[in-house]
Formats: structure tokens, C-alpha cells, sequence
């Protein structure tokens, strides 16, 4: 039969495979040389960009298994002159390949799930000494609130002053629609709802200033919803307290709030 | 004229517009006045309710309730003189026709017409994205390119094309004459346009600007716009459901004597999923829409947290449709490729009953990962484990096709001609949003690229790489049936190859700067994102121009292409066995189904046969199928 020619027996598994994995160690070495992530600013960080590691490591093969096999095949079964008319081998499955490839994908992926599980448990674990800080979001700005240490109002500003290795907790609020306050640099991400309150923790290991993102679709000024971070030494971070709480009750934050009220009345004169 | 205006067609679907549009006026004034509001007049009231009533009377004008209203009035009925059914001209597809095949052409063509408004409206967003900052428009209009984009690509264009292709071929390969419900189809068909008109009209008051997901409450504070997607998505919501019905009830009741479950091909199978979805899930959609339209209407307050509303409740409501809409929107490009696949290897499908399973797998799991939507919305903590393993699990079943096809490939005679290519194009690229999706699955990592480029670039791989790549495929598969003509192989492989590169430099790249921290749904972004943004847009023209080189070989090829024959690929499927394009009631002798539909490289094999004046073919002798006419 024509079938024979066109390539039973081992041979072509064996080239598949070889080149398949060839393509495999290429493509997870290109997956793991690319720099992916932004800067690990927080503990978080590191525990997700190894999960992200270990997803290429699994996946990248999958992809050049099915490319290489698709390649394989135009390549060695195309229709060659005077094969117009020919037809394959009836073959119409295989029940033991098939078991194998429900099985093994399952079981790779139910590891995965639990190994992303493990992760889950300890980014999102509770500290000691967690410093609790407000987060509020509103068309189209973050505000912040720190217990005042002088007791009293607490100290509202609108850039996010964290200290370097002091796990904090975040509790987020919204005052109109939905936001979503996501630091990239910390891989953490939590919606504001408008209603609930929603918890976020993050640990920040490295000094720096870090943008703060709105991910979710709020409205017209959407894009622009974006602040800062700033990650200090708890002597930077001190000073700066210390000059906010005599600041506080002044001018500073409500001037502010006053700004985003004006901003809010007009984007619901908008609405007509 | 008063003739006209009295019979079915255009011009008493205009009066009726009228009628309709008087209609919302009386409506809105006795009730105002009953409840002594002032103005008596209110021209946003007026316009809601002509929103939804305007459509309703426009089909009554063209005459898409005449039967039934006829039945219903008690007057003796009318037997069918099918006067509606077959096209005589290009104006008998402007009008209420109940043959499926008309039909499906109905809906394909428009779709299409959709997707290139979406397209265009895509461009429109690539070329602010170009550099950062705003050049060309606002954030506000901004989020409306996005927002029809997004809504006119799935409900007018993913959808309704699957629908359309199914409706053409699906009861030519059941042996059915027909649709079970061919004055429903038609209803179905014209709901559509409706609604496609809607969203796109939606530009004339500033169009919907809070995505297609329609978050509450942003969605119900926002200017009327946002109301033409509201209510738009009803009537295309209303049409899926009839269309699912229609298609189920036509596989259970009419298929060809000897057409067992197991003897459908897979495209019926895909259909047959993909319908019990969404006439599962697709009132929910509608529901959530309801929702917003009382909230922002009439002060329901479902959704507004001040007054005792639940604002995650939306979006629960929402992805128990819009998840499952993902394999609403997947499903039957299963099918095409499935068809194609064995076709092109002249091999049979390598284990059709798994492949039969693990749809209905993809069914029963679709509806229990929604909330993976949610992964960071803030609701209960507990409920994202399960969600992420059954999100992980539903990989299994998908993973199973695409093994399937592959071994459906190896050793077979591969013709890889302009179906083939985008049905080998869509097995790569799908593969890859597959793998996207389950890295997508993993809690951890989904916290950090939730909302970010590297959900534009999954989606994008899934419903371009994935499913638009099988409605191309499927339309030059199906390409000479529709139309008895060939089409420019030369000009079809060029169009996949700039489509297919193009594609993926536009694409790629959103992974990366997604994963780096670009939120997706901006008009605007950070400096570092400035090179790759300029690199994707530039890809994203050469996409667009791409669609111009399939328009002109679908245009051209259908007013001057070769005449077809009417089994050009030498398919075993039922639809090839009768003329391209088929006769009027499909098949002039019913088929008998005697095997499976993919026997290729069985000698002599043979799916169905006619019976000719009465004498029947046996089953054996044939080993060229046998043609009806």
C-alpha cells in the first residue's frame, strides 16, 4: 500500500520527537531568558515569578509537542503528485493513547493547582505586626489613611508611603465604581467595590518608588489613574510620619478632597 | 401605495417605525401624567422606550409575526405556498425568507460587515495606542472604541457567523429539509441587524463606554449611550436563544433515517453543544442587562452598594452567561475544524466518540468556572480554589481534541490548501491560548495580570487565533456549496499567510507588556510600553488590510469564480452530495444513513445513500458517493 511508503513504523515518531524536543529546550530557554516582570519590590513578588517559571518549564513543551507534530506532518504527509486521489489509513483511534492523554494532562494539571495553591497560602498569609493602612479609591484618584500616632484624624495623603520589609494590610473601599488597586512592581492586586470592604496584603523588600495602576475600567479618566508608591527605611518613613501627623487638621489632604468633590460633581453633570 | 404599505416588506416596516416610535411617546406620557411628573414630555424616557419598542414594531412591518398573528386572530390558516422560501434575486435576501439556506447567507454576510465596522473601529484604537499620551481622541471616547469593538465582535459577529454557517449546512448534513422551526430562523435572523444597528447608532449620542462587560455600577451611571448596548444585547440574546432551540429541536426530531447520534458529524455534535449552552446561559446575560436597564431607568437600585444594592452581583449574573459564551463562541469551530481536518488528511476522525464526549464535557465544566472572572473582585476568598481547579480541569476535555486532530493528521494525505491552512493555523494558535488559559487559571499569577495586556492578548489568541480562524476556515471550506462557485486558492493562501504573521506580531507582544504592568482598557500608558505599543499597532494595520485581499476573493470569486461541482473536496458528509449550490428543498430524494461520516481510506465506504425512483442503492457498490440531481 501506498501508507507504507509514506512512512510507517518508528521512524517518523522518532525524528518527531527528536525535533520536538530540540524546539522544547529552545523554547523554554527563550520563555525563561526573557525579562518578564517588572522589579520584586515585595516578598510576594518572587514566589509568583517562580510560579510563572515553572508554568513555562510545563507549557512551552505542550506548545512545540503540538507545532512540531502539525509541522512533522505537512512536511512528511503532504500529498505528493499522483497521490491526489489516495486516502489515509482508516485508522479510527486508539484507546490506550487516548487514556494517556486524558490522564497525564489531569494529573500534570491537578500538581499544578496544588502547587499554585501552596503559593496562594503563603503570599496571602497573615503577619505579625501588620501595619493597617486605607485605601480609597474615586473617580479618578487613590487617597490614603494612616492612623494618626498623635491620636486624632487619621493622616490622609495621596501618594502610598510603605516601609521596607514591614508587612502591611490594605483595606480597600471605593466611593462610586468599581477601581482596582494594583501595584506591578509587588505582582498584587486587589478591586476597590464600591460597598465592601476588600483586603490585600503585600510585604515590600526593596527601596524604591513604584507606580500604583487603576486595572479596572472606571469611567473616562480611567487611563490616568495612576500614583505612586514609595517603599522607605522605617527612619525615612518616621520623619515623614512625624511631619504629616503635625501637619494634620491643616492644609494638606482636605484641600485635596475638595478638588476631587468638583471633579466628581462635573463627571455626573456629564451624565446628564 | 396603500397596497404597499399594507403588504409585508420594507415600506410597512417603516410606517411601522413610525408607529412604533408614537407608540413610545403615548406610553411614556400617560404614565408620567399618572404619576404627575413634569415635564409631561421627557425626550431620555421617549428614547428608551422607542429603544425597545421601535425594534419590535420594525419586524412587525416587515412581516416576521404575519403567521402567526394570521393563526392567532382565528381566521382559517393559510397552507404554505413556501413563496418564502428559496432566493430568486439579491432583494429576496432584504426580505423575510424562511429557507435556511437564504438564511444562513443572511446571517454570514452581515456578520461580516460587523466585524469589518469592528475592525475598523480596532484601527481607530491602534493608532491612538501608537505612542503614549492622547492624539487622536478622548478617554471617554476611547472606552467607547473599546466597548463596541468588544460588543460588536462577539454578539454580532462570533456568534451569529457560527450561527449562520450551521444554519446553511447543519440540516444539509442531517438530511433535513429544513430548519424544524422556519418562521422562528427567520424571526431569529432579522433580530440581529436590530441589534447591530443599535450598538453602531450608539455613535450618534456617544458611544457605550464601560466595556462590554458593563460593570455596575459604572455601567448605570453612564451617559444614555450606554443604553444601546443595554438593550441592543436583548434582542441579540433573544435571537441566540431561538436559534439554539430551533437547532436542537431540528438535531433531535430531523435527522435522516439511519443518522444515530453516533453517525452525526462532528459539526452537528459542536452545534448540538453549543446550543444547549446557550440556551442554558444566554437568559442570564439578559438578566443582568434587565438589570442595569431598571437601575439606570428607573432607580431599581439593584446594583447601587448606598442603597442596600449588591455590586458584585453583576458581575456573578454576567459571567455565568459570558463565561459559557466562550464556548459558545469556540464550540462550533470545533466542528468546522473537525470536518476539515478529516476531510483534508482523507483520514477518519481519530476517536470520534471522545471527541463527541468531551463537547458535552466542555458543557457540563463551562458552567462551573465562571468565577475565574473574579479571581480579585473581592468576593469570598474560598470560592476561587474550586474555580481554579475546575478552570484548570476544563483544559482535559480541550487537550483531548487537540491530541485528536493531531493524530487525525499523522499519516494521512494532507491536501493543505485555504481551509486546511486555517485549520492548522487555528490548532497552533488556540493551542497557545490554551496554554495562556491555564497559566490564567493559576491564582497567584492571575492576582498580578488580572485586567492587564496579557487578558487582551489570551482573548486574542483564543477568539482570533481560535475562532476566527475556523469562520474563515469554514467559509472557504463551505465556500462552493454557498455559492456553486470556487474561490482564488492563490489569493486565499496569501490572505492566511499576511493574516496569520500579522496576527502574531500583533498579538505576541501584549503577553510581555502585560505581564511588565500595562493595564488593559487605556487610552494612555507609561512610557516603557512606547516601542512594543508602536510595533503593535503598526502589525494591527497590516492585519486590517489583510481582511481587504478576503472581501475581494469572496466578492469576486462569487460573481465570477469557476463554476463549482458539487463535491469538490470528495467529502462523504451528506451536504456534499447534493448540487452546489443544493436544490431547493436540499435533497429531491431522502438520504439513508448507512455509516459514519469520516470512513475515508475505507475501501468502498460510503455515509449516506438516495434512494433513486425507489430502488435502493445498496450500500456496498458505490465507491464514488452517489449524487442526487
Amino acid at each position: 500500500m501506498a501508507q507504507e511508503s509514506r512512512g510507517g513504523g518508528r521512524r517518523p515518531l522518532m525524528q518527531m520527537a527528536v525535533i520536538a524536543v530540540v524546539a522544547s529546550v529552545l523554547g523554554v530557554a527563550l520563555g525563561l531568558v526573557i525579562d518578564w516582570f517588572p522589579s520584586q519590590a515585595s516578598t510576594q513578588a518572587s514566589t509568583i515569578d517562580t510560579l510563572y517559571d515553572v508554568i513555562i518549564i510545563v507549557s512551552v513543551p505542550i506548545f512545540f509537542l503540538v507545532t512540531g507534530v502539525i509541522g512533522f506532518c505537512v512536511w512528511r504527509f503532504r500529498v505528493r503528485p499522483g497521490e491526489e486521489d489516495e486516502d489515509g489509513p482508516p485508522i479510527h483511534g486508539n484507546t490506550k493513547l487516548e487514556i494517556v492523554w486524558t490522564t497525564v494532562p489531569a494529573i500534570m494539571l491537578v500538581a499544578l493547582c496544588t502547587y499554585a495553591f501552596v503559593a496562594l497560602r503563603d503570599i496571602e498569609e497573615a503577619q505579625a505586626d501588620e501595619q493597617r493602612i486605607q485605601v480609597i479609591a474615586q473617580q479618578y484618584d487613590w487617597s490614603f489613611e494612616y492612623p494618626n500616632p498623635m491620636g486624632g484624624e487619621p493622616i490622609r495623603t495621596e501618594e502610598l508611603y510603605l516601609v521596607k520589609d514591614e508587612p502591611v494590610l490594605f483595606d480597600i473601599t471605593s466611593l462610586d465604581v468599581i477601581h482596582s488597586f494594583w501595584v506591578p512592581d509587588f505582582r498584587m492586586k486587589r478591586d476597590a467595590v464600591p460597598g465592601l470592604t476588600t483586603q490585600l496584603r503585600v510585604t515590600p523588600d526593596r527601596l524604591g518608588t513604584y507606580p500604583i495602576v487603576c486595572a479596572e475600567l472606571c469611567g473616562l479618566g480611567h487611563a490616568f489613574m495612576r500614583q505612586n508608591a514609595n517603599v522607605l527605611s522605617r527612619r525615612d518613613f518616621d520623619a515623614w510620619m512625624a511631619e504629616q501627623a503635625e501637619g494634620a487638621g491643616g492644609a494638606g489632604a482636605p484641600a485635596s478632597e475638595d478638588e476631587e468633590e468638583g471633579g466628581e460633581a462635573a463627571a455626573q453633570e456629564s451624565d446628564g | 401605495m396603500a397596497m404597499k404599505l399594507r403588504a409585508p416588506g420594507w415600506y410597512r416596516a417603516t410606517l411601522y417605525i413610525g408607529l412604533g416610535v408614537a407608540f413610545a411617546l403615548a406610553l411614556i406620557v400617560v404614565a408620567r401624567l399618572g404619576y404627575g411628573l413634569d415635564p409631561v414630555v421627557d425626550v431620555r424616557s421617549w428614547l428608551l422606550v422607542s429603544l425597545l419598542a421601535v425594534p419590535l414594531f420594525f419586524l412587525g412591518g416587515l412581516g416576521a409575526f404575519d403567521t402567526w398573528f394570521h393563526w392567532a386572530s382565528g381566521r382559517p390558516t393559510r397552507p404554505d405556498d413556501h413563496s418564502q422560501h428559496g432566493a430568486t434575486s439579491w432583494r429576496s435576501y432584504f426580505a423575510i425568507n424562511t429557507d435556511h439556506k437564504v438564511i444562513g447567507i443572511q446571517y454570514v454576510a452581515p456578520s461580516f460587515t460587523f466585524m469589518f465596522i469592528g475592525g475598523a473601529v480596532a484601527m481607530l484604537m491602534r493608532a491612538e495606542l501608537a505612542q503614549p499620551g492622547s492624539q487622536l481622541v478622548d478617554g471617554q471616547t476611547f472606552n467607547g472604541l473599546f466597548s463596541v469593538h468588544a460588543a460588536l465582535l462577539i454578539f454580532l459577529f462570533i456568534i451569529p457567523v457560527f450561527a449562520g454557517l450551521a444554519n446553511y449546512v447543519l440540516p444539509l448534513m442531517i438530511g433535513a429539509p429544513d430548519m424544524a422551526f422556519p418562521r422562528l430562523n427567520a424571526l431569529s435572523f432579522w433580530m440581529l441587524p436590530v441589534a447591530g444597528v443599535m450598538m453602531v447608532s450608539s455613535f450618534l449620542v456617544g458611544p457605550f463606554a464601560s466595556g462590554w462587560t458593563a460593570y455596575a455600577p459604572l455601567s448605570t451611571t453612564q451617559p444614555v449611550g450606554q443604553m444601546f448596548f443595554t438593550i441592543g444585547v436583548q434582542f441579540a440574546g433573544a435571537s441566540s436563544i431561538a436559534t439554539a432551540l430551533n437547532f436542537l429541536v431540528t438535531i433531535i426530531t430531523m435527522r435522516a433515517p439511519g443518522m444515530s447520534f453516533f453517525r452525526m458529524p462532528l459539526l452537528v455534535w459542536a452545534n448540538f453543544s453549543t446550543s444547549l449552552l446557550v440556551v442554558i446561559a444566554t437568559p442570564f446575560i439578559a438578566a443582568s442587562q434587565f438589570f442595569v436597564l431598571l437601575d439606570y431607568a428607573l432607580g431599581f437600585n439593584f446594583f447601587q452598594a448606598g442603597a442596600n444594592g449588591d455590586v458584585l452581583m453583576y458581575q456573578h449574573v454576567f459571567w455565568f452567561y459570558s463565561h459559557p459564551a466562550v464556548y459558545i463562541m469556540m464550540l462550533p469551530g470545533f466542528g468546522i475544524v473537525s470536518e476539515i481536518i478529516a476531510v483534508k488528511s482523507r483520514k477518519p476522525i481519530f476517536g470520534y466518540r471522545m471527541m463527541a464526549f468531551s463537547l458535552l464535557a466542555i458543557v457540563v465544566l463551562g458552567f462551573t468556572v465562571w468565577a475565574h472572572h473574579m479571581f480579585t473582585s473581592g468576593m469570598q476568598d474560598w470560592i476561587r480554589i474550586p474555580m481554579m481547579v475546575t478552570t484548570a480541569i476544563i483544559a482535559v476535555p480541550t487537550g483531548i481534541k487537540i491530541f485528536s486532530w493531531l493524530a487525525t493528521l499523522w499519516r494521512g494525505v494532507l491536501h493543505v490548501d485555504t481551509p486546511m491552512l486555517f485549520a492548522l493555523g487555528f490548532l497552533t494558535m488556540f493551542t497557545l491560548g490554551g496554554i495562556s488559559g491555564v497559566a490564567l487559571a493559576m491564582l497567584p499569577f492571575v492576582i498580578h495580570v488580572s485586567d492587564s495586556y496579557f487578558i487582551v492578548a489570551h482573548l486574542h489568541y483564543v477568539l482570533f487565533g481560535g475562532s476566527l480562524f475556523t469562520v474563515y476556515a469554514g467559509v472557504y471550506y463551505w465556500f462552493p456549496k454557498m455559492t456553486g462557485r470556487m474561490y482564488d486558492e492563490t489569493l486565499g493562501r496569501l490572505h492566511f499567510w499576511v493574516t496569520f504573521v500579522a496576527f502574531n506580531i500583533t498579538f505576541a507582544p501584549m503577553h510581555l507588556i502585560g505581564v511588565q504592568g500595562m493595564p488593559r482598557r487605556v487610552s494612555d500608558y507609561a512610557e516603557q510600553f512606547a516601542n512594543w505599543n508602536l510595533i503593535i499597532s503598526l502589525a494591527s494595520f497590516v492585519l486590517g488590510l489583510s481582511t481587504l485581499v478576503f472581501v475581494y476573493n469572496m466578492v469576486s470569486s462569487w460573481v465570477g469564480g469557476p463554476r463549482a461541482p458539487a463535491n469538490p473536496w470528495r467529502a462523504l458528509t451528506l451536504e456534499w452530495q447534493v448540487s452546489s449550490p443544493p436544490p431547493i428543498f436540499n435533497f429531491d430524494a431522502v438520504p439513508t444513513v448507512v455509516g459514519g461520516p469520516y470512513e475515508y481510506g475505507v475501501p468502498g465506504a460510503v455515509h449516506g445513500v438516495f434512494k433513486d425512483g425507489g430502488a435502493e442503492v445498496p450500500p456496498s457498490k458505490p465507491t464514488t458517493p452517489s449524487v442526487a440531481q
